[in-house]
């Protein structure tokens, strides 16, 4: 197939991507979106595959079937509570496919200075992707500590990482050969640098770093299209950085904190918050069952303990039975609610709660007052009134659900240990606050069991 | 000159990536991010080039590993979006639907 013929078939394949991002907008029509996307894919694929360029096929093909079965394996297996885990991973392997991919692209003859400064580029944001990936999938799998790591000279040690980064890959831009020691330096330095960036993060701001491997595994892709000149891997590469890009910038604002803070201060390592006292009210699931039945709106907070609990499913239950019971049911999901962007909102999707349901923060705090009882299941700094009210948290600043304004609260907790960041929440001593003790999943199971009873 | 070119394609595709993106809401953000990133999988298309060429058997190799990884991106990342956005629903039936 001639060239041009090919990159005509790139610019159909750039369509369907821009063509499927664009019905993203929608929950109606994402399953289509995703789907043209997926036929630019292998528009792509299939015709690259057909350039004369490629004169092998035995390597191509088993690469290919293996890391199909990996692939649909892991997507058919994955637990809904384990996508930030999964998408941690698949961000890894593209910044490792695009770390070869340059590296690859150095073995092509007549390299001008440029295109060694992208291979370098494509194996920097590569190499790190794929380490920092790897870290973070470490941190949300809780292989090791989800604590943010930081010591003394972390700032001088990430300074002088960066500082060997430059010049080795000077030293090589400047001397292009094949098996220069720079170049390898170069590789592993990236590595490095993907596990410095990442391990200072503690586990609350892991949105923000999933967002932003994600950002980084486009612009790796982006760069090693520079690599190889591929106008195609370019498109798409930095379609998928700017959506990351987004994401992380929606996640920051979403904590009140700038992109710089998240990265070098581990949060949490700051305790300053004026520490509140009062005395909590218990309730148990009867006169739970006797408010709620009572009730005319209902919303539920969720967070990323109503994951652990697995309480999505009686959760979506309870909300049924509310319904007919004639309330008005809704669930408020906050931004940062969970580990990555949107994951309480796939976990309701599971248990079959429709999206029509699922209302923003934005939508909900201004009539948030007119709700008779607000349920918060596993959620704590996403509703913590000190939040808005005392200026000594280390969570000051950061929009909240204002559950403590509805009418009623109810606060399903296991005990009265502090959430995530350590942060005290005078939530649970509000003066309309019952705090629920015990697992949320049998709580809410136990309250199920009022109504049908 | 290429250079140049390149780059003009790369501008126009980062502000049409923060228009799509934007649009976005945030319900689907996490389907988004699964489906951006096996986008990212693209670098399949340059791993393909890099495997087939027949460089050198080194570079053959590194292709083969990249096709390796970013295949699972491609496959995987589809997929799994796919059934995250099959899960999204309407509310069903009309009758009963009182709110």
């Amino acid at each position: 197939m001639s060239v041009e013929l090919i990159n005509g078939i790139y610019i159909v394949a750039a369509i369907l991507f821009i063509f499927g991002l664009k019905q993203m907008s929608s929950p109606a029509t994402a399953v289509r979106g995703n789907l043209f996307s997926a036929v630019g894919m292998l528009l792509a694929i299939v015709v690259t595959l057909a350039s004369r360029e490629i004169i092998e096929y035995q390597w191509i093909a088993a690469a290919v079937v293996v890391g199909a079965i990996v692939g649909a394996l892991a997507a058919q297996k994955v637990a809904m509570t384990s996508m930030p885990e999964m998408v941690a991973l698949f961000n890894g392997s593209g910044g490792v496919a695009s770390l070869f991919v340059g590296w690859a692209a150095l073995y092509n003859s007549g390299n001008t200075t440029f295109t060694i400064v992208t291979i370098l580029l494509s194996i920097l944001i590569g190499g790190m992707t794929f380490s920092g990936s790897i870290i973070a999938w470490g941190k949300l799998s809780e292989v090791m500590t989800s604590r943010a790591i930081v010591f003394g000279a972390q700032r001088v040690v990430n300074a002088l990482l960066l500082v060997a980064l430059i010049y080795c890959g000077v030293m090589f831009a400047m001397d292009p050969v094949l098996d220069s020691p720079y170049f390898y330096a170069v590789i592993v330095l990236s590595l490095v640098f993907g596990v410095m960036a990442v391990i200072p993060i503690g586990g609350a701001d892991m949105p923000v770093v999933i967002s932003l491997l994600n950002s980084y595994s486009g612009l790796a892709a982006c760069a090693a299209g520079f690599a190889i000149h591929n106008n195609i891997l370019i498109v798409a590469g930095s379609l998928v950085g700017a959506a990351g890009i987004i994401l992380t910038n929606i996640m920051c604002k979403a904590m009140n904190r700038s992109l710089a803070n998240v990265l070098f201060s581990g949060f949490g390592a700051v305790k300053t918050a004026t520490k509140v006292e009062g005395e909590v009210k218990p309730i148990n699931t009867e006169d739970a069952y006797l408010i709620l039945e009572a009730a005319s709106s209902v919303t539920f907070v969720p967070g990323y303990g109503m994951a652990v609990a697995q309480a999505q499913h009686v959760v979506r239950e309870l909300g049924e039975l509310l319904e007919e019971n004639g309330a008005e049911v809704t669930y408020a999901i906050h931004p940062v609610a969970g580990r990555m962007p949107g994951h309480m909102n796939v976990l309701l999707a599971e248990a079959n709660v429709p999206y029509d349901q699922l209302v923003e923060m934005e939508d909900i705090n201004p009539r948030i007052d007119n709700i008779d009882v607000a349920v918060v299941i596993g959620a704590n700094d996403v509703v913590n009134p000190a939040a808005r009210e005392d200026e000594n948290s280390p969570i000051y600043g950061m929009p909240i659900i204002n559950v403590d304004q509805a009418r009623t609260v109810f606060v399903l907790k296991r005990s009265m240990a502090s959430g995530f960041s350590g942060v005290d929440n005078p939530l649970f001593f509000g003066e309309n606050t019952r705090m629920l003790f015990g697992d949320a999943k049998e709580s809410i199971s136990s309250v199920i069991g009022e109504f049908k009873g | 000159m290429e250079a140049v070119f390149l780059g003009f394609v790369l501008m126009l595709s980062i502000f049409l990536g923060f228009e799509l993106i934007s649009k976005v809401p945030a319900t689907l953000h996490t389907p988004l991010m699964s489906g951006a990133n096996a986008i990212s999988g693209i670098t399949l298309v340059g791993a393909l080039t890099s495997a087939g060429a027949g460089l050198s058997e080194w570079a053959t190799w590194l292709g083969a590993l990249a096709v390796f990884f970013a295949t699972i991106n491609v496959v995987g990342g589809y997929m799994v979006t796919d059934r995250m956005l099959s899960m999204f629903k309407k509310k069903e039936g009309p009758a009963g639907d009182k709110s």
